[in-house]
């Protein structure tokens, strides 16, 4: 079963096409990688997903709605989460917080008037407050406000934030730039661990690394289309890929 | 306890209940003791606790805030003149009239953030000023200011056949003078409810994501919330607020002038925020305090006053330093303000509440270590 449909996807910016007639089908419940060189339009197609891109052409049907034209807030409440490339956490306020609020934000949606209950009562948002920050192992440090954390802190709390909303689809943007090799390893664990099978997942990636730990198919983007598509071992063969990408080096 | 308050909020509450109804014994040895002064503190600290709901806790810098000041005042005014010299339907009105200004100026504003929002909302004051000034004359009296009339209709007062004598009946609350104490108790029991309104706001789940709004609001997007929503009720929430205190000061003194609305009415009122403590809860009602204080005690000093204050001291020592310190008062109170303000945003930037945190941190760690060292020598 489709979780993402995308058609014929179009973009530019001026005179670059950033994206040139995208298509792509990510099946429900499976981890998808994108992949391709600096400047393949992976971002552009990320944005163009979550509202923050209009693309000129196309659609993207996510669940059965259409999502171009939607708010960001929209796509979000309608079960699409994002980790960003430099993570996107609420840095002045507590680790607690930081996961209460979209967990608030899945139970009461976009918008809601609640201003003469008191935050520290709601006793079902924060069990899965605190569930999920015990699940990235960030449990004990939750009274520590979140620009104190760690860079790999960091992610691993967005992460938290993401599957505290219970997302049917969670799109990670690089979740491994500039971690260590032990840091990237524990994150491809949580990954592996977190909303397994019920969370579809798209990955942008370029530690090969990750993307052959965690994905069961692989797109792969250059110059704003996806040149080959395929399960982990038929890309590693591909030439296309090779020459596109690697560099015709060998994996 | 779905509704209560948490312990150390109960107690915040109480200790500030109580320090506002004390306000007459406790700042009489300051010279402050007076209700009129008194009534300037409660009523701008409501203004302030308001505008902190919008900056304090949203980070939506407001430089336009007074429109809503002013536009409460007029309406508290012609309430007076045309309804009923009794106050609680002046006071309904206002906050009512302000609550729907603030949703169309808020509406329009918000559609940009940062310095262009205050930009807009400083343009919008701005336009009020002048309308209230000049354009809207027959509304606002222009700039001599709305004033009540022996002539005025007062429709439910004379419906009610309340007996006005030869001069302007005073306003008041079901038969209960507003001028004096009673005025005074009248705006404190409101700045309590108000400080307690904001303390519901600010622990409640509306009140996270408000402060969400201020640290991160593009993340607060990608979270699924429609951040604008909360922007704007906070904006409309902080205008009532000023809506509120308008009306007060009409209550208290029943007129209203254009210079309410002018744009360094609305300055203050951010000045009051910073120097308390921005988005604390205790820190506006002191900056407003302070700022009150300065501008109504300080500006009645002279020479005379200085010279009682430093008489001890030899005449070759007092003599230059009146000179000097009469800069800082008077006519010169603003000069205290600002070097106050200096020193406050280069040492503490947290403002006043700021610098007494540090100082009951230092010295609960300096009592504690005492005991430590009470109880290490016993053994």
């Amino acid at each position: 079963m489709a979780a993402l449909e995308v058609s014929g996807l179009k973009k530019s910016f001026g005179g670059l096409k950033a994206l040139n007639d995208v298509n792509l089908t990510v099946q429900f419940g499976t981890v998808h990688a994108i992949i391709g060189p600096n400047g393949a339009g992976k971002s552009t197609l990320l944005n163009s997903f979550v509202g923050r891109l209009i693309p000129d052409e196309g659609s993207v049907v996510f669940d059965g709605i259409s999502l171009v034209g939607l708010q960001p807030h929209e796509i979000n409440q309608a079960g699409v989460a994002r980790v960003f490339q430099t993570p996107e956490i609420f840095g002045e306020l507590s680790l607690l917080d930081n996961v209460l609020i979209p967990a608030f934000s899945h139970r009461d949606g976009q918008f809601k008037l609640n201003s003469w209950s008191r935050a520290v009562d709601q006793a079902s948002v924060h069990e899965v407050a605190k569930h999920m920050l015990q699940d990235v192992g960030l449990y004990e440090k939750r009274n520590m406000i979140a620009n104190s954390l760690s860079r790999g802190d960091k992610r691993r709390l967005e992460l938290a934030m993401c599957l505290s909303q219970e997302p049917k689809l969670l799109l990670l943007d690089e979740p491994t730039a500039g971690m260590s090799r032990a840091d990237t390893n524990s994150t491809i664990d949580l990954l592996q661990r977190l909303g397994d099978g019920k969370v579809t997942k798209i990955i942008i990636e370029h530690d090969m690394h990750v993307v052959f730990s965690l994905a069961q198919k692989i797109s792969v983007m250059a110059q704003g289309a996806i040149i080959a598509e395929g399960a982990p071992n038929d890309i590693k063969v591909d030439p296309r890929v090779q020459e596109a990408y690697l560099g015709g080096a060998h994996l | 306890m779905m509704t209560s308050l948490a312990k150390q909020d109960r107690w915040m509450l109480l200790g500030f209940a109580v320090a506002v109804l004390a306000g007459p014994v406790l700042l009489k040895p300051f010279g402050a003791g007076y209700p009129d002064l008194l009534q300037k503190f409660c009523i701008f600290g409501i203004f302030a606790i308001g505008y902190n709901i919008l900056f304090g806790l949203t980070g939506y810098l407001s430089f336009g805030h007074a429109a809503f000041l002013g536009l409460g005042s007029y309406t508290a005014v012609w309430s007076f003149k045309l309804l009923t010299m009794n106050v609680l339907p002046a006071i309904i009105l206002s906050v009512a009239l302000t609550a729907i200004f603030a949703l169309i100026i808020g509406y329009l504003c918000l559609r940009r953030s940062g310095i262009y929002f205050s930009i807009l909302t400083l343009a919008f004051a701005q336009m009020a000023y002048n309308l209230a000034y000049s354009v809207l004359t027959p509304l606002t009296n222009g700039e001599t200011g709305l004033q009540l009339a022996k002539g005025d209709s007062r429709s439910l007062d004379r419906l009610f056949g309340v007996v006005v004598g030869d001069a302007i009946p005073s306003t008041n609350f079901f038969g209960l003078s507003m001028v004096g104490f009673s005025g005074f108790y009248f705006c404190a029991a409101l700045l309590i409810l108000s400080f307690y309104i904001s303390i519901r706001i600010t622990r409640s789940p509306f009140g996270l994501m408000l402060k969400a709004v201020k640290s991160n609001q593009n993340r607060l997007k990608y979270t699924g919330i429609n951040t604008r929503s909360y922007a704007l009720t906070a904006f409309v929430i902080s205008g009532c607020y000023a809506g509120l205190a308008g009306a007060l000061l009409a209550v208290t003194d029943p007129l209203a002038g254009p210079d309410r609305m002018h744009w360094s009415a609305s300055g203050e009122v951010v000045l009051m925020t910073i120097l308390g403590g921005v988005g604390t809860l205790l820190g506006p009602v002191l900056g407003a305090g302070v700022i009150k204080y300065l501008e109504n005690i300080f500006s009645s000093f002279n020479d005379q006053i200085l010279h009682s204050v430093f008489g001890f001291l030899p005449s070759a020592v007092e003599h230059p330093l009146i000179k000097v310190a009469s800069l800082f008062v008077g006519e010169g109170w603003e000069l205290t303000l600002g070097v106050l303000f200096l020193v406050l945003i280069i040492f503490v930037p947290g403002g006043l509440m700021q610098g007494i945190q540090a100082l009951q941190r230092r010295l609960f760690r300096s009592s504690a270590r005492k005991a430590a060292d009470a109880t290490s020598g016993a053994h």
